[in-house]
């Protein structure tokens, strides 16, 4: 089985948040102009995608059978969303070249691919939050599980290493319930 | 007849999809679909059955998925003996006329390659390798490798397939709409990685409908001297009412890809969502479409995991500031294993705007094969720019080429009998463009036509090899004028017979020309120009001599390479700027900054604060500047830092600021130790790829003077053992940020205490926490950058 492929653009950067990623409460101009450089540098190295499959209750894989976030929904919607490797390999050059930059780098990637599961579960109303394995007491090995529902490897190219890290790091695997209109 | 003779005058038919298939079956939900094989083999057969009376001439085998990392090796070899029996059942059962080979199906490993995942490059290829042995063992009649999304590992499985395997070899990669893999790379930098390799025929499959597919396809057409395979989805699946459904149908489908086989597409298949009914209507659409025979395309080309750069009219720069010669910085930096400053020195020169960077990595007292390869491995995996690989020793050649993702540049080989037996193979290997040095036993001989023998000499050689005079580039060598007279002249006469007389590309390294002379860059640009009057393809250069890029520049304009002249006029207007920025640096130094460095360094400001360092080496100290100006500049940062009123990339940024002074003062005095610091091993644990925190305490510990080396990320523990022991380390500093990899950092510590008993541990990481540090038996947590500075500054004292 595999998962479906969106491509999707997200909303504009939010700069504000972007500089919380960072680490920042009061942007300097110093600070302002790094963040405007890296953007600048990020132009075009972006590809938004998201893979995903919609689930009726009785086709729930077993793992999120009694998974009492989604307790009251009818449906779910697993994904795995990345913004791709280029701000992987940028972060690497310049955590060699520039570690502020590398760092704002980061912080940019994090709000991309916040920013694009936003775009993606804003699609669907009554949408429970998102929930990530690891998190909201959805066992870290729920990750293997959802790779092997949605094949993300061949249709998105986002791969899990041994530690169930996800390459590109900025990627998201997460689950949310659709719960039943009232 | 060989699936090879066939292909060479006949359109030939691959299968279509198999999972769609399955999934429509019901099987393979929940279940790996390479185990139907065993469970399902009627099933299966009956697809490749379906496809052969079709008129496939070539099925893959159930095998996408099966390799090491999925199943254990003795389920591995039952799940691909049966799934080279189910084909060979369906095509003993088949009704179909036509001829039929079996192919052994591989696909992606299914994990990313380091540094961007944790497979590392020669795991993959023995992964790969574990498969194809099995299918030369079930005798499948060759081996198709499909659906890469990834130049890297499809390099690894290329060469898993060459060295297990004598079978033919075809190669599909995965292109997204960008027209890129998923990692990168566009269909020019594939062909030369593919064909450099020896693969029988390539092209691309999946992710994309034929439509989409078409521009993607004419570029293999345009470039590759292979035969081109096309196998595209059925469009893009889509949901409707809970099932797949692909939107193109079987009719559009196979008149889209017919089109492209009567503009030369060889071999055509079709991939997820396909099934018999395309590729039906595929065989009938395609009759009476004529084959189209394979022309040899001549272009001459290296490329890098994202590009081709092809040598053609405008001039290739290739830089050579990543080479120790008459570089004490650089030699330093080699016998510290220093990579980070070699690769800064790539990235700098790709600002600058060369094409190719050549590394030379070479000191008589080092492990040249380990730094060559570790250094190509990083730089490949920042730059992207392809590597000419400089070097002469041939175990570092090789080590380098098998892990350099793309065609490397290959510097060099001579005329001389040894050096061609030695690197021809290696070319012919891994591919390559090799450049070719006109000198022989009998040294360098003094006039043109003698160079231009000795090429000739070395393209027959090669041709031998079966490498083409296309992947040969001639260095006729450029000599020193000052100490003979007519040397460059004879050089330049041999450019041009090379070009014109024998048809090769050239390259040289002009900065030789001018050694001995006063100004030299003045010589040595003029040279250049002359050179490139004469034909001259390549020079290897110093891309940051501003005397070099006007010569290049102003070429290009006057030889009709540049457009109404808009590039040069975008470079001319960009020097005067150059110049003023050195001037404004002194004019305004606040009040409140105790001096111009301190307030370069407490801005962030990198460039000036080298230049004012320069400065003020001419009349302070090295050890005052540090003692007087940077350290105290840090300290009002780092005391920012702490009270919450500076932020951490304005931290970093004063760092960074703080480093480029240290760098102007150790180029200058590189002797000279600025301080007596005590060295410390940095590095994140076994399991964790984070580096983002250590970095930044790295960078903040030198600042302070402590000699900090950087294993990087992913490190075991006995590594760590042993760079103490090895450096004589009093301080280790170790990053996790994951709740998984605490129990690795846990592990380094005891196995430290054990081994390194006198050495103090601080630990970071996002997943830390005091009680978290007491449990594992840390010395210390940090909880921030300048906590760990300021205590390793407290343990030294």
């Amino acid at each position: 089985m595999s998962g479906f492929i969106k491509s999707l653009v997200p909303q504009e950067y939010d700069r504000r948040e972007i500089l919380r990623y960072a680490g920042v409460r009061e942007a300097t101009s110093d600070v302002e102009a790094l963040l405007e450089e890296c953007l600048k540098e990020c132009d075009g190295i972006f590809s938004y995608k998201v893979c995903y499959v919609e689930l009726e209750r009785e086709s729930f894989p077993d793992f999120l059978k009694d998974y009492e976030r989604l307790k009251g929904c009818e449906r779910a919607v697993i994904f795995v969303a990345t913004v791709g490797i280029g701000i992987d390999r940028l972060i690497k050059k310049h955590s060699v070249s520039s570690p502020s930059k590398a760092l704002m780098l980061q912080a940019i990637g994090a709000e991309r691919i916040e920013s694009l599961c936003d775009s993606f579960c804003n699609g669907y109303e009554n949408a429970t939050p998102r929930f990530s394995p690891g998190y909201a007491r959805l066992e870290l090995d729920a990750q293997r599980k959802i790779f092997s529902l949605l094949d993300p490897e061949r249709s998105i190219g986002v791969t899990l290493n041994t530690s169930l890290l996800m390459s590109p790091s900025k990627s998201v695997s997460a689950i949310f319930g659709i719960r039943s209109k009232k | 007849m060989t699936v090879l003779e066939y292909i060479k005058n006949n359109v030939t038919f691959l299968d279509g999809g198999m999972g769609t298939l399955l999934q429509k079956s019901g099987l393979g939900i929940g279940e790996l679909p390479e185990r139907l094989n065993l469970t399902h083999p009627d099933a299966i057969k009956n697809i490749h059955l379906d496809y052969f009376n079709e008129g496939s001439n070539i099925v893959c085998t159930n095998t996408f998925g099966a390799n090491t990392l999925k199943f254990p090796l003795d389920e591995l070899d039952k799940i691909v003996c049966a799934a080279v029996k189910n084909a060979n059942d369906a095509r003993l059962e088949s009704s179909g006329s036509q001829d039929k080979w079996i192919a052994l199906d591989i696909g992606p490993s299914g994990k990313m390659l380091k540094p961007y995942g944790d497979l590392d490059f020669e795991e993959a290829v023995g992964v790969f390798a574990e498969t194809v042995r099995l299918g030369v063992k079930y005798g499948v009649d060759l081996i198709v490798i499909e659906t890469m999304n990834d130049s890297y590992e499809t390099k690894a499985a290329l060469l898993a397939a060459k060295e297990n395997s004598d079978l033919p070899i075809f190669v599909t990669n995965a292109y997204g709409e960008d027209g890129k893999l998923m990692t990168g790379a566009d269909p020019a930098s594939m062909i030369a990685l593919l064909e450099g390799m020896g693969a029988d025929a390539i092209g691309v499959n999946c992710s994309l409908g034929p439509k989409a597919l078409k521009p993607i396809v004419r570029e293999y057409l345009k470039y590759s001297s292979l035969p081109v395979i096309m196998k595209p989805n059925a469009g893009i699946p889509r949901s409707v009412d809970g099932k797949t459904v692909f939107d193109v149908l079987p009719e559009e489908f196979a008149e889209d890809v017919a089109e492209l086989i009567g503009e030369g597409v060889g071999i055509a298949g079709g991939c997820c969502g396909t099934t018999p009914e395309y590729i039906k209507a595929l065989v009938s659409s395609a009759k009476g479409l004529s084959h189209i025979p394979v022309t040899e395309k001549n272009y001459t080309c290296v490329s890098s995991y994202t590009h081709a750069v092809f040598f053609d009219k405008e001039p290739i720069l290739i830089g050579e500031r990543i080479n120790p010669t008459g570089k004490k910085r650089f030699k330093e930096a080699l016998r510290e294993n220093d990579v980070n400053y070699i690769l800064n020195e790539g990235i700098s020169e790709q600002e600058s705007g060369c094409h190719i960077l050549d590394v030379n990595v070479g000191l008589p007292e080092i492990d040249e094969t380990a730094l060559l390869t570790r250094v190509t491995s990083e730089l490949q995996a920042i730059v992207d720019l392809p590597l000419q690989l400089d070097t002469t020793s041939v175990e570092a050649l090789e080590s380098a080429l098998r892990r350099y993702n793309g065609k490397a540049m290959i510097n060099s080989v001579n005329g001389k009998r040894e050096s061609m037996e030695a690197v021809f193979p290696l070319a012919k290997k891994y591919g390559g463009l090799v450049v070719a040095l006109t000198l022989d036993e009998n040294g360098i001989p003094t006039t043109a036509e003698e160079r231009v023998a000795i090429a000739e000499k070395i393209i027959e050689e090669a041709k031998k090899y079966g490498i083409s005079k296309k992947d040969i580039i001639v260095d006729p060598l450029a000599l020193t004028v000052s100490a003979d007279n007519n040397a460059a002249v004879e050089t330049l006469r041999a450019v041009k017979m090379l070009r014109e007389g024998l048809g090769v590309h050239t390259s040289l390294g002009v900065s030789n020309v001018s050694f001995g002379l006063p100004e030299r860059e003045l010589v040595t640009s003029s040279f250049f120009t002359l050179a490139l009057g004469q034909g001259l393809s390549a020079a290897i250069m110093n891309p940051h001599s501003l005397e070099m890029r006007k010569a290049y520049h102003s070429y290009l304009a006057l030889a009709g390479l540049d457009e109404s002249c808009g590039k040069y006029i975008e470079f001319a207007t960009s020097i005067p700027k150059a110049v003023e920025s050195t001037a404004t640096v002194s004019q305004k130094s606040e009040e409140e900054y105790k001096s111009e460095l301190q307030r370069a360094i407490i801005k962030g400001l990198r460039e000036d604060s080298a230049k004012i360092t320069a400065e003020l080496l001419k009349t302070s100290a090295p050890l005052d500047i540090v003692q007087s100006e940077i350290i105290p500049a840090l300290d009002v940062v780092g005391v920012g830092f702490e009270n919450k009123t500076v932020y951490l990339p304005s931290l970093l940024m004063s760092a960074e600021a703080a480093k480029s002074a240290f760098e102007v003062i150790k180029t200058a005095v590189p002797k000279d130790k600025t301080s007596n610091k005590a060295t410390v091993i940095i590095a994140t644990v076994k399991g964790d790829i984070h580096d983002i925190g250590k970095n930044i305490v790295k960078l903040l510990l030198e600042n302070y003077g402590f000699n900090t080396i950087d294993l990087g990320r992913d490190v075991p523990a006995e590594e760590v053992v042993k760079a103490v022991k090895e450096y004589n380390a009093s301080i280790v500093g170790l990053s996790a940020l994951m709740t998984t990899t605490v129990p690795a950092m846990e592990e380094t510590i005891k196995l430290l205490r054990e081994r390194a008993p006198e050495c103090r541990v601080i630990v970071g990481g996002a997943v830390l926490t005091q009680e978290y540090a007491d449990m594992i038996g840390a010395d210390k947590y940090a909880k921030d950058a300048m906590e760990a500075v300021r205590w390793a500054e407290k343990i030294d004292s």
